[in-house]
Parts: C-alpha cells; sequence; structure tokens
C-alpha cells in the first residue's frame, strides 16, 4: 500500500519570537498508508488539533516536512489550495461554519470553489448529502432551520462533497446525543468502507476509536507516545491509564479479570469479540 | 494573520508601569496626547518620542510590538504626510516645483512633524493599552467617570458595556481565526481577486461569525441574570484601587516631564 500521509520532523511552534511562544508540535514523525482509518488520542493540548491542521496546509511546519501522497505540501506555496481539496477537513463544531440561506448551496460552496461543472457540483451535493442522510427535502431549506444532528452531519457533508482522497475529523461527534453520534460515526465508517479514502479522525471516545479506527495514534506531549495497530495500542492499557487517557470499558473489564487470575486474552476492545472469547473460555473450562 | 492585530492588546509583565495605578496611567495619557497637540514643535516632539522610549524601555516591551502595533495606520500617516507636503505653501519659494506640484520648506517640515505626531500618539496609547489589563482599564475609566453618575449618566453600565467589548475581542478573533480556517479548509480565498470578489469572500466569515456573537451575547446574558447581576447598585469591587507612595512619585515624575515638553511650546516654533 502507498503512503498517503507522512510527517517528516514536524515540528510547530506558536508565535515563534514573541515572549509567548510554545511549541505545539516536537520533532513529530509518523506514515498513514492508504486507505487506513487512523484514530488520533491524547489529552486535552498534547497537540492533536495543531498536527491535524497541518495536513492541508492551514498551517505551516515551523521546521520540518508534511507530504500528501508523496508530495510535500509546502514545495510551492502558491498551489497550496490543491491540497485543501485533496485532504478534507472537518473541524471541531463544524455546524459553525454554516451561511448560505440553503443547506444545498452550503455543501455546494466547497465543490464550487474547485471550479467544477455545475452538472458535477449538483452531482456530489446529492451524493454527500446521502451519504450523511440528509433528506432531498432538507436541501432547500435553511441550514439554520436544521436540528443539532442534522447541522453537523450537513457540515461533513459540505467536506464529503470535495471528495477529498483523505478525510480528517477533529471528534466529529462532540456534543451529539448517543443516537446522533452512531449515525453520525456509522456514516463515516460506511463511507471509508465504500470508497477507500483514508480517514484520520481524533476522538476522545476509546469505544469509537475501537468501533471504527484500524490503527492509533497516540499523542502525549507535544510528541507521538504510540502509533500501531489498534490491538496493540490497547493492549498497553496500563501505559495509555497513565498518559491521563482511557482504555475501552470492555478492555477495562478483561483486565481487571486477567488480573484476578482468568486466562483471557489481553486485547479484547470491541464487545463482538468479548463476547466470543467469554464464550470460548467458557467452553474450555466446560461451563456451557 | 489576526493574530498581529495588537492595538488594544495586554502585554502582562511586573514593571513599574504594569504596577502604577491605572486612573493615573490613564490621566498622564491623556495629558501627554493633549501635550502632541500643545508642544507640536520639533524640540516638543523630540523631547515626548524620547519619553515614550523610555517609558517603552522601562515597561520591557519588545519594540517589535510598537511596529506591529503601528503598520496598520502607516498608509493613513503617509497618506496625510503626502497631502501636507502638497498644500501648504509659505511665503518663500518653492524648494521644488513641476506643473501644479509644489514643495515649499514649510510643507516639509508641517508634514514630518503630522507624521511624528500620529506616530507617537498611537504608541503612546498602544503603551496604556500594553501595561494595563482591559478590565483594570475599564475600571479606572468607572472610577474617573464617577461624577458624571449625579448628572444622570449610566456611568457603570457604560464601564459593563466597555468590559465586555474589550473582553470579547480576543475571542471573536479566535473564532473569526476558527471560521476562516474552516472556509479555507473548503477552499475559499480570501487574499487575492478583484474588490469585488474579495468583498463576497467575506460572506461566509461574516454571517456565521454574526451568529455566534449573538449566541454569545446571549448566553452571557443569561449567565448574567443567573447570577443575580441588577446593575452597579450597592456593588462593591474584588480589587479595590488604591494610590500608593509609589503612584504619587510617578505622578510628580510624570508632570515635571509633561511641564518640561509643555515649556519648548513657548521657545520653539511648531504647527
Amino acid at each position: 500500500m502507498a503512503v498517503m500521509i507522512e510527517a517528516r520532523h514536524l515540528t510547530h511552534i506558536y508565535g515563534q519570537g514573541m515572549p509567548d511562544a510554545t511549541t505545539a508540535l516536537e520533532d513529530v514523525s509518523f506514515a498513514v498508508e492508504e486507505g487506513d482509518f487512523v484514530g488520533i488520542i491524547g489529552s486535552t493540548g498534547s497537540g492533536k488539533s495543531t498536527l491535524i491542521t497541518h495536513f492541508n496546509g492551514l498551517l505551516r511546519p515551523t521546521s520540518g516536512q508534511v507530504l500528501v501522497g508523496g508530495r510535500d505540501l509546502w514545495a510551492e506555496p502558491s498551489k497550496i489550495r490543491e491540497f485543501r481539496f485533496l485532504v478534507g477537513l472537518v473541524f471541531q463544531y463544524p455546524e459553525y461554519q454554516l451561511f448560505e440561506e440553503t443547506v444545498y448551496k452550503d455543501i455546494a460552496y466547497g465543490p464550487s470553489n474547485m471550479g467544477l461543472p455545475k452538472e458535477e457540483i449538483d452531482r456530489r451535493v446529492r451524493r454527500a448529502a446521502a451519504f450523511c442522510g440528509l433528506d432531498e427535502a432538507l436541501l432547500a431549506s435553511s441550514p439554520f432551520e436544521l436540528s443539532g444532528g442534522q447541522k453537523r452531519r450537513a457540515a461533513v457533508a459540505g467536506v464529503l462533497a470535495m471528495e477529498p482522497r483523505v478525510l480528517v475529523l477533529d471528534e466529529p461527534a462532540a456534543g451529539l446525543d448517543p443516537e446522533g453520534r452512531d449515525t453520525i460515526l456509522s456514516q463515516i465508517k460506511a463511507y471509508h468502507k465504500q470508497t477507500g479514502i483514508t480517514v484520520l479522525l481524533v476522538s476522545h471516545s476509546m469505544e469509537d476509536i475501537a468501533r471504527f479506527a484500524n490503527r492509533v495514534l497516540v499523542m502525549d506531549q507535544r510528541k507521538i507516545a504510540m502509533y500501531d495497530t489498534v490491538e496493540k495500542v490497547f493492549a498497553r492499557a496500563p501505559e495509555l491509564l497513565e498518559l491521563g487517557l482511557s482504555v475501552p470499558q470492555v478492555t477495562k473489564i478483561f483486565l481487571r479479570l486477567r488480573e484476578l487470575g482468568l486466562e483471557i486474552p489481553a486485547d479484547v476492545y470491541t464487545m463482538p469479540y468479548a463476547v466470543k472469547t467469554v464464550l470460548e473460555a467458557a467452553r474450555a473450562k466446560g461451563v456451557l | 494573520m489576526l493574530r498581529d492585530i495588537t492595538i488594544g492588546q495586554h502585554f502582562p509583565g511586573n514593571s513599574v508601569l504594569h504596577r502604577m495605578d491605572p486612573r493615573l496611567k490613564l490621566l498622564l495619557t491623556i495629558a501627554y496626547i493633549v501635550l502632541l497637540f500643545l508642544a507640536a514643535n520639533p524640540v516638543g516632539l523630540t523631547l515626548c518620542l524620547a519619553l515614550l522610549a523610555l517609558l517603552y524601555r522601562l515597561a520591557r516591551i519588545p519594540l517589535r510590538l510598537i511596529g506591529k502595533s503601528l503598520r496598520p495606520i502607516l498608509p493613513i500617516v503617509a497618506f496625510t504626510a503626502f497631502l501636507n507636503l502638497f498644500f501648504i505653501t509659505g511665503p518663500g519659494q518653492p524648494l521644488w516645483q513641476w506643473w501644479v506640484f509644489r514643495i515649499y520648506p514649510e510643507g516639509v517640515s508641517y508634514a514630518v512633524l503630522m507624521a511624528v505626531r500620529i506616530l507617537a500618539l498611537i504608541a503612546g496609547t498602544s503603551l496604556l493599552t500594553y501595561t494595563t489589563s482591559p478590565i483594570v482599564l475599564t475600571d479606572a475609566i468607572e472610577r474617573l467617570l464617577k461624577p458624571l453618575a449625579r448628572l444622570r449618566l449610566p456611568v457603570h453600565e457604560l464601564a459593563m458595556m466597555m468590559t465586555i467589548a474589550l473582553r470579547f475581542i480576543p475571542t471573536l478573533i479566535d473564532e473569526t481565526d476558527k471560521i476562516m480556517n474552516a472556509q479555507k479548509a473548503r477552499g475559499a480565498q480570501l487574499d487575492c481577486g478583484s474588490l469585488k470578489q474579495r468583498i463576497t469572500a467575506l460572506v461566509p466569515i461574516l454571517i456565521p461569525l454574526f451568529i455566534s456573537a449573538f449566541r454569545r451575547a446571549e448566553e452571557l446574558a443569561m449567565a448574567m441574570e443567573c447570577r443575580c447581576y441588577r446593575g452597579g447598585d450597592g456593588r462593591t469591587r474584588l480589587k479595590v484601587l488604591r494610590f500608593t507612595g509609589a503612584d504619587w512619585a510617578s505622578l510628580a515624575v510624570g508632570v515635571l516631564c509633561l511641564a518640561g515638553i509643555f515649556v519648548t511650546r513657548f521657545f520653539f516654533k511648531g504647527i
């Protein structure tokens, strides 16, 4: 698989040269392969948001390089806009960016900035809206009349309509009710499956990461603490807890059971797998 | 780019100027501004600049910061200097002339003095906001305007409005930054194109910004009401301003310096 996103010795300092200069990222290097679904976790202020705003060139590295599809973002600064369309970035609370008269026009904002023909824009808007579960009837209404969850989905559709090859989301489910969380995340996962694009998801919910991601990047104190498959990262639960992070509830229970002397695997992090292992263990003991 | 706006920004520190009573600082700044007009002669303005440089040194504010706060007004300064240069006439021979344009020596000196005066004005008032936090500053304004409350002027309400406005400038700048980033992520082009294109490019920024400002105002009003805010009657302060010995000393030094500069008015010809 080809490498889609790569950071090489990426360092970012806010307000360099000012007395209040703060280092937000320090010598970060990693690579994401095409088609991966990477979960990014880390406590507040660990540098997650700074990291992801580098991928579409909104922030310029103080030193180091960011490459997307093998091309250095800042090799030609005048062409940085191409990367904005290549890497779709959904910020926290994206519904605050809605501004148009109708949902349709708002979703079309990105594609029309790309200079696409009208028919293509129309196709993309409808496709993105359908992916995000927005009814055709809603497209003609004002974005400010929608419910919280619908607004969020309209905003995500606005980024999806650019049909980026990489989708970066900063806590897309924050502040939504459980149903809203589930809807939006499942839709993103479905989109990932169908189109095969690369997805980077920042989240504070270990359950969400465990359910959707195949790799996890753990940020701590401006650096990468771990970057591995979901199983391997969640198997290092004690270290995660030390970083002020957590592991999924199921993993916690299984780790505790192991402590109590039961012979069960340490890398249990989803419900179906947990059920399977419990049944297996029970069968092995002859309980069932 | 928005972060570069420094006018009205506080620059925390612990210098003599930072610790000075804000009422005194405010009054001395006003006196300084008046002085820029009363002693607008070459010697007076030079002394003003020297005093300003000394004070900036005392407050330990980096020179780069002054440059940043002056940059936005440079076009205005250049424009006024340009007009003065060509429109001020004198009794003698013009220094230079071409077609209808004539430059007189008076025009040159007027243009220079005027430019220096505007720059000194901005740099001086910036020093006040650099060394005084907005909250303390409005507190000082409220205290100074208190006598006007007798004339039924809503002093407390005005001060509260100012506090809120100042308090929300950084928040709204942050918000603007976020919205701009979100729209840029969708391919918005904010810094090129014709004037009309640039203005239309602002719509996606301004609408969300206004909506969020209204939302914040509503939330703030609600939060204030929840804490039983009902205006200034009987309200006391957490930090009461007190004039200390050091403030009396600063007052004496300040008045002496300003008086010294004022006197130059009688010896040198100004504008």
